[in-house]
């Protein structure tokens, strides 16, 4: 089991294209993934500063349209108010646009699997106004800088990200024995986001905490809040005097050190290095990777205290990440990007399509296939299994789509047989090959390829 | 049609891996079939339900101690069940059921899941049934391996409705999932050549056989009949926001008035960490209207049914800073039904002094919740008390039997 150009855009990176030619080696894909977002000018993303003004505004759209109701004021402020709603909303979907045309232009696209990856591992979801729809900034913010730089670097902007801070209740927890909590003896500590940065961010469930690291932590992040209008503070008054212990270690000291402290230790630990390192394996390579290649990748994550970059070259490098079958199924934007970037779709076009249209194309079709862009349930990220995609329902929402989305916007498909090739190359499984041939239309037959288990599975 | 539909129902079973005692090929098969008459909904509270807040203990003089008045109690006139126990307000259009004796609960419940309080592990718990062991994922779920050793079962037996997997009803046994607003519109021809290119993979194959099966059944099927229309209709009326959709609703009663006898799903959205006093009334609203529409749509199955509401842990027994709970241990389950000996508040009570709570903090579980899913399991459906401790929930004793059924 070695490097496999075709393997390497299928399970590494955004995957087949006629446009783009196949990776000579590991070192081309690791190169294009380390050189940022070259479509950021032509695609800009939803800015941070952008959706916090808009909260803020709804805010005091929101105060005039009740304090004055029944005026034309308050009318005007609840029309101003819903036109910053539909526009934020435009800009969301618009954003997936943007995703999309990522994995169409990358020649291998690598960094948009690793912006998925890392997005999923991070899940937020905003809370109400404005925020709802800003969840798309945690990766433009926390993790397109960080894919292949510092692991720590990364963590320590999600725990910045005021998204984070609303999703998890962190912005609301104060110290018990803090000045707040003296003068309110209502307010108090909530533990949930100290829970989830050790269970879901860092250590993993099974790593070595306890309920009293929880609390402890919890305690550390006191004072780390968001203020509307302005975005992630450090408020003093919220915080809990004294020194916490966290996993043996006493953390104390003046306003973000502590925490700062505490995150970069978090980020380091051994267990997060496992944690990590399973996770990729299972989201790249196997349900059931390899136990040989998680302790590899594991190894070079502590070794290099998470230097992503040389953790991913750990992932590529092993035999094990070659293995020939393909044990994991494409998630639902992965899917559908992928589809028309095998069907020859180009930026270009992406560009030409307008937000109603990336909505019924994308956004929609996903919310069947199981992922509904944005809104998830709860924090624990995008399922890895492969049985809780390819569900009945899931099945026929794909193959649904294969065959009539991509005719109803208006690709000119390629001829069957050539996206056969395209697809499988030449040593096509029979039962493919024969079922392209005895469809009824050519846009039967592709919507076919475009279903077959040989094009989802990477 | 018929051929067609037999057909795949011979190859989801033969592929569901299920044993040849309950294949189709030595079982007649006929649309209604099924190894029982009685029904079972299971419905999971994704996000860890208040129990104490449900189910408010107000005749124990520490309950008042743990409060700040606005979460637990408030100003709305307390539902009080027995001299013990008060019904959160949100949960008043359940009163009738209680008054007729078709709403029960248990509290001081959880699974044997402790201490690290994690929602997914908590969640793998329950639904796994298979005590506190966590190593890697659980192969099954506990309402699979009743369909794996139940006889003359096939997968319209048993239902998962929503659009993800529902990890209880997930194993080797024959089961359907659905989301009623999937449809599929391809050619016959399309169907057979996606049969085709499915056939060498189990995960596709599987998955897309059951898709045109279902959607093949809700094709083939009758209309309803007038009287169930009328029942249909009282269901609209009591559906509304917060609560399981309609179509979804309808969806389920319509399987359970026909083969299924075991339908599941989940409501997502009670993990109240932040001003409960305000979110759980919408989730307790929400949760009673489900009920009602069951109860409407099944007309005169609901006296045959029997459901069970489970959430994977309790919460806090204090308020927290944020006028919310944090995961806790023990807490309430919720049934109903027709088939149920209602008007009671099951278990034994811990009491609420910080030496009662479990680790100083959560409502101590006096008996494991496996243990009222298994006893409702043994009454409606006959299974046997072995299978019930060795197969559904190894290592559970069952224990005295708390006569949940009439």
């Amino acid at each position: 089991m070695s490097f496999d150009p075709h393997i390497a855009v299928t399970r590494f990176g955004a995957g087949l294209s006629p446009h783009h030619a196949l990776p000579s080696d590991v070192a081309s894909i690791l190169a294009e993934a380390a050189a940022g977002d070259p479509l950021a000018a032509r695609w800009p993303l939803m800015k941070l500063q952008d959706v916090i003004k808009a909260d803020e505004d709804i805010r005091v759209l929101s105060g005039i349209a009740h304090k004055k109701r029944g005026t034309e004021e308050a009318d005007a402020a609840k029309t101003a108010r819903k036109a910053i709603f539909d526009a934020m909303r435009d800009a969301e979907t618009y954003d997936i646009g943007g995703l999309v045309a990522r994995m169409l232009a990358q020649p291998y696209g690598l960094g948009e699997r690793l912006v998925q990856f890392w997005s999923s591992h991070f899940t937020v979801r905003g809370r109400g106004g404005a925020l709802q729809y800003g969840v798309g900034t945690l990766a433009s913010v926390a993790i397109r800088p960080h894919i292949m730089g510092r692991f720590e670097d990364m963590l320590l902007a999600t725990v910045m990200h005021p998204i984070m801070l609303l999703y998890l209740d962190q912005a609301q927890s104060v110290g018990d024995n803090s000045r707040t909590a003296k003068l309110r003896p209502e307010r108090g500590l909530n533990e949930n986001y100290a829970r989830e940065l050790l269970e879901l961010h860092t250590l993993g469930v099974d790593g070595p905490y306890t309920q009293d690291d929880v609390r402890e932590l919890a305690e550390v992040l006191t004072g780390l809040t968001f203020q509307r209008g302005e975005g992630t503070i450090f408020r003093e008054i919220y915080t809990e005097p004294g020194a916490e212990t966290v996993l043996g270690k006493r953390y104390y000291g003046e306003e973000l050190a502590p925490i700062k402290t505490v995150v970069r230790d978090l980020a380091a630990h051994p267990a997060t290095g496992a944690h990590i390192a399973r996770k990729l394996a299972v989201h790249f390579v196997s349900d059931t990777p390899d136990e040989a290649l998680v302790a590899h990748v594991a190894a070079r994550f502590v070794e290099t205290q998470g230097d992503l970059a040389a953790v991913m070259a750990a992932l590529l490098e092993h035999p094990a990440a070659w293995k020939i079958e393909r044990d994991n199924v494409k998630w639902p934007l992965e899917y559908i990007a992928s589809s028309l970037r095998v069907l020859g779709m180009t930026e270009a076009q992406m560009a030409a399509a307008n937000v109603r249209q990336i909505d019924k194309i994308v956004r929609r079709p996903m919310v069947g296939m199981g992922h509904v862009w944005q809104r998830p349930n709860d924090p624990s990220g995008l399922e890895e299994e492969d049985e809780s995609w390819i569900t009945p329902q899931a099945v026929a929402s794909r193959i649904n789509w294969a065959m009539n989305m991509p005719r109803r916007f208006g690709i000119q498909l390629p001829e069957p047989a050539e996206l056969l090739l395209r697809i499988a190359g030449p040593s096509a499984p029979p039962e493919l090959a024969f079922a392209v041939n005895a469809s009824e239309s050519a846009r039967e037959a592709v919507g076919l390829l475009l279903a077959s288990p040989t094009f989802q599975r990477r | 049609m018929t051929t067609d539909l037999n057909r795949r129902r011979f190859l989801i079973s033969a592929l569901a891996g299920c044993s040849a005692a309950a294949s189709p090929i030595l079982t007649p098969v006929t649309m209604a079939s099924a190894p029982w008459d009685n029904r079972v909904v299971v419905i999971i509270l994704r996000g860890a339900m208040d129990g104490l807040d449900a189910v408010r203990p107000v005749g124990d003089p520490d309950f008042a101690g743990l409060q700040d008045g606005k979460l637990r109690g408030g100003e709305e006139e307390p539902l009080m069940l027995d001299n013990f126990f008060a019904l959160h307000p949100a949960l008043s259009d359940l009163m009738p059921l209680w008054q007729a004796g078709e709403l029960s609960f248990a509290h001081a419940t959880s699974t044997p899941y402790r201490d690290k309080r994690s929602h997914f592990d908590g969640q793998m718990v329950l639904e796994a049934g298979s005590g506190n062991d966590v190593d890697g994922r659980p192969r099954d779920g506990w309402l699979n391996r009743l369909m794996q050793i139940a006889p003359g079962v096939e997968a319209s037996t048993a239902f998962a409705v929503g659009r993800s997997r529902m990890a209880i009803l997930d194993g080797e046994g024959p089961y359907s999932l659905w989301e009623p607003r999937t449809g599929l519109n391809v050619s016959p021809q399309a169907e057979r050549l996606l049969e085709l290119i499915y056939h060498d993979d189990p995960l596709f194959r599987d998955a897309a056989t059951q898709a045109f099966e279902i959607v093949g059944d809700i094709d083939a099927e009758p209309d309803p009949s007038d009287e169930m229309s009328a029942d249909m209709n009282m269901m609209a009326e009591v559906s509304g926001n917060g609560s399981l959709n309609a179509e979804v609703a309808k969806f389920v009663v319509e399987r359970l008035r026909n083969e299924t006898r075991i339908a599941t799903f989940s409501i997502n959205g009670w993990d109240t960490h932040v001003r409960q006093g305000q979110t759980l009334p919408n989730r307790l609203r929400g949760l009673a209207r489900t009920i009602l529409m069951l109860k409407a749509g099944l007309g005169p199955v609901w006296s045959k049914t029997s459901v069970l509401v489970m959430t994977e842990f309790g919460r806090t027994a204090r308020i927290n800073g944020t006028g919310g709970t944090d995961h806790g241990t023990a807490g309430a389950m919720l049934m109903a039904g027709g088939a149920i000996r209602g008007g009671r508040v099951l278990g034994d009570w811990p009491g609420l002094r910080v030496a009662d709570l479990y680790q100083g903090r959560d409502l101590l579980p006096t008996r494991d919740i496996r243990a009222y899913a298994g006893w409702t399991m043994r009454g409606m459906f006959g299974t046997s008390s072995s299978d019930i401790e060795r197969v559904l929930f190894p290592g559970l004793e069952l224990g005295a039997d708390p006569r949940l059924l009439l």
